[in-house]
């Protein structure tokens, strides 16, 4: 369905950011007048003229990657999050160590659903809680002798993990540890990959520079530190960067990419070993999922080992054909044959998902708040289904993220970055949209305001979305949340109807 | 028996604070006061002269060795010196790891918490260097010390670092009701070094509480481990602690809230005292050096 270039909300979503914002004191509301925007269509092709494939349909100009202000609710997380949580932490046969008091690692605890395969706790570990449970006593005398200690620890209880990351906690940066060190002697001793990273969660003003300070690390104490000359490349390896494997994502799209004819030798870092990390470096073409987290090491391959990267998109039918075509494009006639044919071979997959579910779903409007880059690649997979997005924005995003954004959303589109509790509530009653999908801080009191809700962020436990199969999936969790009987039964039988 | 006297040594590295501070506090012991010292030093040598030792059981080496301070006893820290003076060391990591002000925080916290301020009449701390972190501030923060004695000299680093403390104390002077006790001149034989002291004072809105000679026999003494009083209690310069330890016990409550000034200021102070010189000063030395060459 080709997206109309002008809604007619525009002018509704100004004057209701305006209203939102009138809460707020003087110096508050300059800052967050800011990051609140409507998105401006630009003007459509002329008739018979085909769209440049990269014309953006609109432009969302609002700024971001600026510090949250003090005293609202931001959805933000911490380097640190960012990091162990995002993209480490998935490295399955790694020990990731988090490195400080014990409630950063504690509290965070699975909390990302990276599904991979293996026995936990003898070659994978990607659920457990490894920490060095800092006492006052090594914040005083420092914390590097436990940490020597610890890995020492983790060789005899695992001896199977190929490596250990060091994700520290705030307290190690202004302590002034010296993990490096201790990476390195551990290093000598044990011959194993471990690798310091320094993700205070006090760095930056997100979760953002959590990835970006991990995304160095990789590059700084795994790539070309072993030799693998016995790795057999062929003509069709690629790495899939920036998929973390939620639900088994990663492997839904795996399932296309072999099947258009690629060896998929890398998957970062959703289900990946840490092997899959070393080998990179000889893959043909880096596919990236999530941009805004690893797009650093795919530019660090591209200038070092000349490996082109480029972003695809696996969430709905048009944007998967879209992708596959394109990735096809990057080799030779066999690979674009495969393509068309896999296309050709989900066809009726697809009408029927379409045909059972866009009845029920045609129409519906959508507000979503995400984070690095479901805010807009989902985006199509909704208007496959006949619905439309009302409002998008970013946690962490930086301007090229909103610049991206242009082509996934229409005109008139309201535009949120580091939304705050408050203006979100707002939005979603000013607008009442259909379905709100965000994260589970704010699924509770979406529902309770009669708005139906689903979790972008875990799938709410369910998924894949990725993929032709995801897709399926996508469509009837979809249709669970709007059209729930719960939502007939919203208002108390003892009120009398207006 | 009187409220408890909570004091404070602040000053430059290397000015001598522990010394001064040590020797005061003996000569307090005569005036029948009951001391508690606090060293809040990594370093763990503000008690060397009281205890005729060197105090090697810190709070926090011995929470390190017991797992942590809720392990300790007071008795395993509290050390008795000279005249029954209580002895404290905070102590802290080797240099260069961890963090030392965290250190302090915890070890003044143990003390407290465990009847280490009971049954004294004054508790001194003696705080290594600068106010370099809040937990260096520890003494000052919270209702701690009420008065604090900057130790100084004529010098132009320790007046610089004696109007900083000045800023810190300032910065908690309303919310811990900290105040400012006087400064403290070590003798260093510079220029119209006193004069000097009592511009900065008067400037900063305290006084020069006393100034104390510059004198080999304190080194004598030190050599020793022991403080003048201690080691020669008859000689000119532990007469002189004795008139600081007077004045310092008939200043109570008499702190004031501080007027730090700016970098700017003092300059020109130094420049009116001559220890530092304007440029067209030093262009005429020049000049007169190279006429003289020439």
């Amino acid at each position: 369905m080709p997206l109309d270039n002008n809604a007619g909300d525009g002018e509704f979503n100004k004057r209701l950011i305006a209203e939102v914002l009138e809460a707020y004191p003087d110096k508050s509301r300059k800052r967050r007048q800011k990051h609140l925007d409507v998105s401006r269509g630009v003007p459509e092709p002329e008739e018979g003229v085909s769209p440049a494939d990269d014309a953006a349909l609109s432009e969302c100009n609002v700024k971001s990657n600026i510090k949250s202000i003090p005293g609202v609710m931001t959805i933000r997380g911490c380097a640190y999050a960012g990091s162990k949580g995002v993209v480490w932490g998935p490295i399955k046969d790694m020990v990731h160590i988090s490195h400080g008091p014990v409630g950063c690692g504690h509290y965070s605890w699975s909390q990302r659903r990276n599904y991979y395969t293996g026995t936990t706790g003898v070659d994978t570990f990607v659920t457990m809680q490894v920490t060095s449970d800092f006492q006052e006593r090594d914040i005083v005398f420092g914390g590097d002798k436990k940490l020597e200690k610890l890995i020492d620890e983790i060789g005899g209880l695992f001896p199977l993990a190929k490596g250990i990351t060091i994700q520290s906690e705030c307290p190690i940066g202004l302590i002034g540890d010296d993990i490096e060190a201790v990476a390195r002697k551990k290093h000598k001793e044990t011959g194993k990959t471990i690798v310091p990273v320094r993700c205070e969660g006090f760095r930056g003003v997100s979760q953002s520079l959590g990835h970006h300070i991990a995304n160095d690390t990789v590059r700084d104490w795994v790539f070309d530190k072993k030799d693998h000359d016995g790795f057999e490349t062929t003509p069709y390896d690629v790495n899939v960067i920036g998929d973390y494997n939620i639900g088994g994502d990663a492997w839904a799209s795996r399932i296309l990419l072999e099947e258009i004819g690629l060896r998929v030798v890398g998957n970062w870092s959703g289900d990946a070993t840490l092997a899959e990390l070393e080998h990179a470096p000889k893959a043909k073409l880096n596919l990236i999922h999530c941009y805004r987290s690893m797009n650093y090491i795919c530019r660090h391959m591209e200038e070092k080992y000349n490996i082109p990267w480029m972003e695809y998109n696996f969430f709905g039918p048009s944007q998967i054909a879209t992708s596959l075509r394109a990735i096809a494009a990057r080799f030779d006639a066999t690979i674009q044959e495969n393509a068309e044919r896999a296309i050709e071979k989900y066809k009726p997959f697809v009408d029927a998902v379409l045909a059972r579910f866009k009845p029920r779903l045609e129409g519906k409007r959508v507000m979503l708040y995400v984070g690095g880059l479901r805010p807009r690649h989902v985006v199509n997979a909704y208007v496959d289904l006949g619905m439309e997005i009302a409002g998008t924005g970013y946690e962490f995003a930086h301007n090229d993220d909103y610049q991206r954004t242009g082509h996934y959303v229409k005109g008139g589109t309201l535009i949120y970055d580091d939304v705050t509790g408050y203006e979100l509530e707002k939005f979603i009653e000013g607008i009442r949209p259909d379905l709100v999908g965000s994260g589970i801080k704010e699924k509770y009191s979406t529902q309770k305001m009669g708005v139906p809700f689903r979790q972008m962020h875990s799938w709410d436990y369910s998924g894949p979305y990725h993929g032709y199969d995801g897709f399926a999936i996508f469509a009837r969790d979809m249709d669970l949340a709007i059209n729930n009987p719960v939502w007939g039964l919203f208002k108390a039988p003892w009120k009398k109807s207006a | 028996m009187a409220a408890l006297r909570q004091i404070a040594f602040y000053g430059k590295g290397g000015i001598g604070k522990s010394t001064t501070s040590q020797n005061t506090l003996a000569a307090l012991v005569d005036l029948d006061q009951r001391i508690l010292i606090v060293g809040c030093d990594p370093k763990a040598d503000s008690t060397r002269l009281i205890l005729n030792t060197k105090l090697q059981d810190t709070v926090l080496s011995l929470a390190a060795e017991a797992g942590s301070v809720e392990d300790l006893e007071i008795e395993d820290v509290l050390k008795i010196g000279y005249k029954g003076i209580k002895c404290a060391e905070s102590g802290g990591p080797e240099p260069g790891v961890g963090c030392a002000g965290r250190g302090v925080i915890t070890a003044i916290n143990f003390l407290e918490e465990n009847g280490a301020y009971d049954d004294v009449d004054y508790v001194s701390y003696d705080v290594l260097g600068d106010v370099v972190c809040g937990g260096f501030a520890m003494p000052i923060r919270e209702g701690k010390a009420q008065e604090i004695y900057i130790v100084m000299s004529g010098e132009m680093m320790a007046l610089y670092a004696a109007n900083n403390i000045a800023k810190g104390i300032l910065k908690y002077a309303h919310s811990g009701g900290v105040r400012l006790g006087g400064l403290i001149c070590n003798e260093r034989q510079t220029d119209r070094e006193e004069e000097l002291a009592v511009a900065l004072a008067t400037r900063i809105n305290t006084k020069l509480i006393h100034f104390v000679p510059r004198s080999n026999s304190v080194q004598h003494a030190e050599l020793r481990k022991m403080t003048c009083i201690q080691y020669s209690p008859d000689s000119k310069q532990s007469q002189e602690y004795r008139t600081l330890a007077q004045k310092i016990h008939d200043n109570s409550g008499k702190g004031t809230i501080p007027t730090p000034i700016s970098m700017e200021e003092l300059e020109d102070m130094l420049l009116e005292f001559g220890i530092m010189k304007t440029a067209e000063q030093e262009l005429a030395e020049l000049q007169a050096k190279e006429a003289a060459a020439a």
